[in-house]
């Protein structure tokens, strides 16, 4: 894999001529995790997925770059709240789903270490049904690190686990995403203590950059700095909502 | 319990029958007993077999063509707005013609034998099987097609490997409808114009007052029918309950 590239967004978003965020400047750091924290409602998601490519249903006026100015979508790799295991194929055909779908042959080896690292090796042949929420959101984490890309794009991948299995698969995924661009979208600013490496506060008029605890993510669940931070965060996204 | 429950109903059935015809009085060919109609169905055993064969067979080839025509129709429909647009309102429109009045026009075309009919079950199925499936088709999860455009799949990939397995569940239950309505298109076709099968047989011994044998074609078409569903209620279990 060659070096994670910055990205950065610049330009606001309306829809049918009603704004839904202000003109904005994001910058993904080249293989660092940046969280945008910011409540339902406020344009987040969109925000990722202009990166990832797809269709927003917002009209967005400006620009998206990385910084080796090569084109961005296709170097994505997308994960969501939703697990979006297709329930007709068991976990190793959910895992190299990407390359059946543009037709390659699937990389049997790198199947078999990824599954072994996210801890799903006895489970290749299960059907998602047979899974628990958690062993899901860890084959949904495979999927998208079989896929290999530079930029990994989380749309509140973790929000719908029970607490013990989110904070696992926070540092699951810190650990397996290790050097690539990551932009984690989330509501919890927990969440955004424990693992942004830049933070940044999503509202409609404004976005604000906020300060990240000094010690390196992922941090620890009882760590001070991330507990005050997340105070902060909380504090900000209440005034901005205000 | 799996086997009782269905024989408690037909006996159950059968006593409700033979409780009307001694309680009416009506004569045997106005409505006859089941006993009068288990003899008839005994006596007349090789030509009820013989017609069963007919309509059997009428019945699986409209089924297999039916349902292949209607699965071509739903992606082509799903994959092409063009088709969308000029094929869609032809086919609701077909649909609202009664199916019925084409059948003596299908007996002209298609002429007196298998042809006719086996257009006939076509023409009864192909729109259940196309508007379930092709209602499939077009209800993808949302999710899994943006998964699939960030994989950079193509729109035919997507097509294959995405909405096609998602939509299988619905596909099945336009079978099973089609399982049900097959038989219905095919008997038609042979009211309107035939000499062999059960349609045919029921008319002739109708028109002779041999209402036992009547009933008895009637029953047979009825178990028929019932196979058939379930036989393919079976073959598409698979379908239906993976998607899930």
């Amino acid at each position: 894999m060659n070096a994670a590239p910055e990205i950065v967004v610049e330009g606001g978003a309306s829809i049918d001529g009603v704004p839904l965020f202000a003109p904005l400047s994001l910058v993904l750091k080249a293989g660092e995790w940046t969280c945008l924290l910011g409540g339902s409602g406020i344009g987040k998601s969109t925000v990722l997925r202009l990166i990832a490519g797809l269709q927003t249903g917002a009209m967005f006026d400006g620009a998206i770059r990385a910084s080796d100015g090569q084109p961005v979508a296709p170097r994505v790799a997308y994960m969501a709240q939703d697990d979006l295991l297709l329930p007709w194929a068991d976990v190793a055909r959910n895992v190299t789903l990407g390359a059946r779908l543009r037709g390659e042959k699937p990389d049997a080896d790198r199947l078999a270490r990824l599954l072994g690292r996210v801890g799903l090796s006895e489970h290749a042949h299960k059907k998602p049904a047979e899974l628990s929420g958690g062993q899901r959101q860890r084959a949904a984490l495979a999927r998208t690190l079989m896929e290999d890309k530079q930029i990994i794009l989380l749309d509140e991948p973790f929000s719908a686990l029970d607490a013990r299995t989110r904070a696992d698969m926070q540092e699951l995924a810190v650990e397996l995403l290790q050097g690539r661009t990551v932009l984690l979208v989330t509501h919890d600013p927990g969440e955004a203590a424990r693992l942004g490496q830049t933070i940044a506060v999503m509202s409609h008029r404004s976005l604000d950059h906020c300060a990240v605890p000094s010690s390196s993510a992922p941090r620890l669940v009882d760590d001070i700095e991330m507990l005050e931070t997340q105070g902060a965060l909380l504090r900000l996204l209440r005034e901005r909502a205000a | 319990m799996r086997i009782g429950a269905p024989l408690a109903a037909t006996v159950f059935a059968l006593l409700l029958w033979q409780g009307v015809v001694m309680f009416t009085g009506l004569p045997r060919f106005i409505l006859p007993g089941p006993m009068v109609v288990a003899e008839a169905w005994w006596a007349n055993r090789a030509v009820i077999a013989e017609n069963t064969l007919v309509t059997g067979l009428e019945v699986l080839i409209g089924l297999v063509v039916g349902s292949a025509l209607g699965a071509a129709t739903a992606i082509q429909l799903a994959s092409s707005r063009t088709a969308r647009v000029l094929v869609q309102p032809m086919l609701v429109f077909t649909q609202a013609l009664p199916v019925f009045a084409l059948a003596p026009i299908l007996t002209l075309w298609f002429g007196y034998g298998l042809g006719s009919k086996v257009a006939m079950a076509v023409l009864i199925i192909y729109f259940p099987v196309t508007s379930s499936f092709f209602d499939g088709l077009m209800r993808t999860p949302e999710g899994y097609l943006d998964l699939a455009r960030t994989m950079q799949a193509s729109r035919r990939a997507i097509l294959w490997q995405i909405r096609v397995p998602a939509a299988l569940p619905s596909l099945a239950s336009g079978l099973r409808l089609a399982a049900v309505y097959a038989p219905i298109g095919a008997v038609i076709g042979e009211w309107v114009g035939s000499s062999r099968g059960l349609g045919y047989l029921m008319l002739l011994a109708n028109g002779r007052a041999k209402t036992d044998l009547m009933f008895a074609a009637m029953l047979t078409l009825g178990v028929l029918s019932v196979l058939l569903h379930l036989v393919v209620r079976k073959l598409t279990a698979r379908m239906a309950g993976e998607a899930r």
